[in-house]
């Protein structure tokens, strides 16, 4: 720029048609999310609060300290995003916190509940809180996101790992096999004196960092050695395999660990990420057909399996005078009464009845709770608050400028959405029940830390997506202009 | 606690969590849209629909002046189709000989840099040269933008913004253009 000071694109007026888009104001957006994030641990305060004045009359004693460790917690988040990942998208922190925060408070709640004291009592266990071990896990999880986004300088070091990982995914999946089950699915590893890991939600983030390294080398034999049959296009039997392996690995969970909703999960993301990074309608058409037949398949032979069924098609069967042998719990009847009960605006928060579901009112089936309490709006609320993040997933694999982030960012949003479909919907009972949990929300250590280092990755990879690009090399027109001499 | 109180706080918490999506919305919403679009080429309603904001941060004042000029002489030209007004512009001589641009009420930036229209590959032509812009009666005015070497109508150096005379050779460097009907 000899003559003129620099000047912006958007000044000279070219003839051809084309348009240039770019951001305005800072790219980082660290306010917006601290803003956000103290809205985001207000809110689940408010939660409390009113919680305590449902149930007792007066503000709960743990108030303050519930609120300081959740705003600490959010807070650390926040701070080292700001130094170590300056540009990431500035939702996922605060969506993120949020949940995590109305889940700690639900669980409170359901902690309160003289129901399930007794019930435990009649059962022969002591009755233990668990909020206190959640909110524990919580800062764990927290602790799991800050070493991500501090140590994993750049998501693209995990592509060196793509086989690795998919060793650990596999190690990871079949390891609950040897360890035995509880409530009907062998999905923990049991550590004596520790307690149990659940690997599955691990298996999933490392699956993806697999998926993601496999499809970005082998993506082009995938989508272009193909035949056209009638306007699908089918893939060379060879080509194949990796499909027919993750399907035949799904379905060896589902059989030997009776998890239905890790396997949906695992081919699920597999067939999204297969559809992302080949463009090909067939993979989904292919996929869909895959998981029906197998589904079918092992939905009419495994005993286990079959009761889910049952139970999804009469989940009211339980009243039935006989009672069928297969309706052993009355679980499912009793999400659907606390979805009706709550109505459109709900009970309000403690005022509810979702204890009725039992011991798994805070797990598996706090979305009920939720949709007792708050009512269709609170829990749609959840559902888009879920949507969002999966829609921050997938803008930043839109964002992404290298393929394998591309990928990875992507099979991360369609788990976490998958996830979130497959509990949801089999708590709505929309789909057969299965044993997952919700993410963020519902009580379990495995699942909240698992999930803080899901959002980790992608803040990591919206870091780097959403990084200015580096300056462009001096070109030609830096040169200096060569000056007449009459 | 009154009923009262607990369905106000009830109604409350479902008014301040969908707050939280909504602005949560809005943020995503500025992401979407907080970028400044820049039309770059005829000036078919462009400069007026672009974020002034982003203009006010980044455009120095002449061009912003300019811009807003030239929506004005966008909508008046469709009556503006007078007789003896050159239709395009013609390089005659340098190393884009032969080049036509249509001229249809656009400024024409010429230079080096390479978001010009024409960019000069001309070591004597400066990163931004001139500009060749219609004025508000559709007279076509070249403007010499500072450049090292100068900028020449026939045979005189330019200082100040020029009318075009149909057919005069603009001279920058090497390269000649002029006006043709």
């Amino acid at each position: 720029m000899s003559a003129m000071p620099s000047m912006p694109s958007s000044a000279g007026s070219n003839t051809t048609a084309t348009t240039t888009i770019s951001t305005v104001g800072p790219p980082s957006r660290r306010n917006t999310e601290l803003a956000l994030l103290a809205f985001a641990v207000i809110l689940p305060c408010f939660a409390y609060a009113n919680v305590g004045l449902a149930l007792n009359g007066e503000m709960p004693s743990g108030m303050l300290g519930y609120g300081l460790g959740l705003g600490l917690l959010g807070g650390v988040g926040h701070l080292v995003v700001r130094k170590f990942a300056k540009y990431a998208d500035p939702l996922l922190l605060p969506l993120a916190t949020l949940l995590n925060g109305l889940g700690l408070v639900m669980i409170w709640r359901l902690d309160q509940s003289e129901r399930l004291a007794r019930l435990a009592k009649a059962q022969g266990f002591v009755f233990q809180p668990s909020a206190p071990n959640q909110l524990m896990f919580s800062a764990l999880g927290i602790a799991l996101f800050v070493a991500v986004v501090i140590f994993l300088k750049d998501h693209r070091i995990l592509q060196r790992y793509t086989y690795i990982s998919m060793v650990v995914a596999l190690v990871l999946l079949i390891s609950p096999v040897f360890f035995p089950g509880k409530f009907g699915a062998k999905i923990w590893i049991v550590i004596p004196g520790l307690g149990s890991i659940q690997p599955g939600e691990f298996a999933k983030i490392i699956l993806a960092i697999f998926f993601a390294g496999y499809l970005m080398v082998k993506r082009d034999a995938l989508a272009l050695a193909s035949r056209r049959f009638m306007g699908l296009y089918l893939p060379r039997g060879r080509d194949l395999g990796p499909i027919l392996a993750v399907w035949a690995l799904s379905l060896v969970v589902l059989i030997f660990e009776t998890d239905l909703g890790s396997s949906l999960l695992f081919f699920g993301m597999f067939v999204v990420m297969l559809y992302v990074a080949t463009e090909r309608t067939s993979w989904i058409v292919f996929g869909l057909l895959m998981s029906a037949g197998g589904a079918a398949v092992v939905g009419s032979v495994e005993p286990h399996v079959k009761v889910r069924v049952m139970a999804w098609l009469h989940p009211f069967a339980v009243y039935d005078n006989p009672r069928p042998s297969w309706a052993t719990t009355e679980q499912i009847a009793q999400a659907m009464f606390a979805f009706g009960s709550g109505g459109v605006f709900g009970t309000g928060w403690g005022q509810g009845a979702s204890d009725l579901i039992q011991f798994a009112a805070n797990s598996d089936f706090i979305f009920a709770s939720y949709g007792e309490e708050l009512g269709l709006a609170g829990a749609m609320a959840i559902l888009l608050i879920y949507g969002l993040i999966v829609e921050r997933g997938m803008r930043t694999a839109l964002a992404a400028r290298d393929p394998f982030g591309k990928l990875l960012a992507t099979g991360l949003a369609a788990a976490f959405g998958i996830q979130v479909f497959v509990v949801a919907g089999g708590v709505m009972g929309l789909i057969p029940l299965t044993g997952m949990t919700m993410p963020f929300l519902a009580q379990g250590g495995s699942s909240v830390i698992a999930n803080w280092a899901l959002i980790a990755i992608l803040i990591k990879i919206s870091d780097t997506a959403r990084r200015p690009a580096p300056a462009p090399a001096p070109s030609t027109d830096a040169e200096m202009t060569q000056v007449v001499r009459p | 606690m009154s009923e009262l109180t607990l369905t106000v706080m009830r109604l409350g918490f479902l008014a301040v969590l969908w707050l939280f999506v909504i602005v949560a919305v809005q943020v995503i919403r500025s992401d979407l849209f907080g970028t400044r679009v820049t039309q770059r080429g005829s000036r078919r309603g462009g400069p007026e629909r672009q974020p002034q904001r982003a203009q006010a941060q980044t455009a120095p004042p002449q061009q912003r002046q300019q811009q807003a000029a030239g929506g004005r002489r966008a909508d008046r030209r469709a009556d503006r189709g007078r007789r003896g007004a050159p239709t395009k512009l013609v390089v005659s001589e340098g190393s884009l000989t032969g080049t036509t641009v249509a001229l249809q009420g656009q400024t024409i930036s010429l230079g080096r840099a390479h978001d010009s229209t024409i960019v000069l590959d001309d070591d004597y032509a400066s990163s931004r040269h001139a500009r060749i812009y219609p004025d508000r009666d559709g007279q076509w005015i070249v403007e010499d933008l500072g450049s090292t070497n100068g900028t020449y109508l026939d045979r005189t150096r330019l200082t100040t913004p020029t009318p075009i005379p149909l057919g005069a050779p603009i001279r920058i460097g090497k390269t000649v253009i002029e006006l043709r009907k």
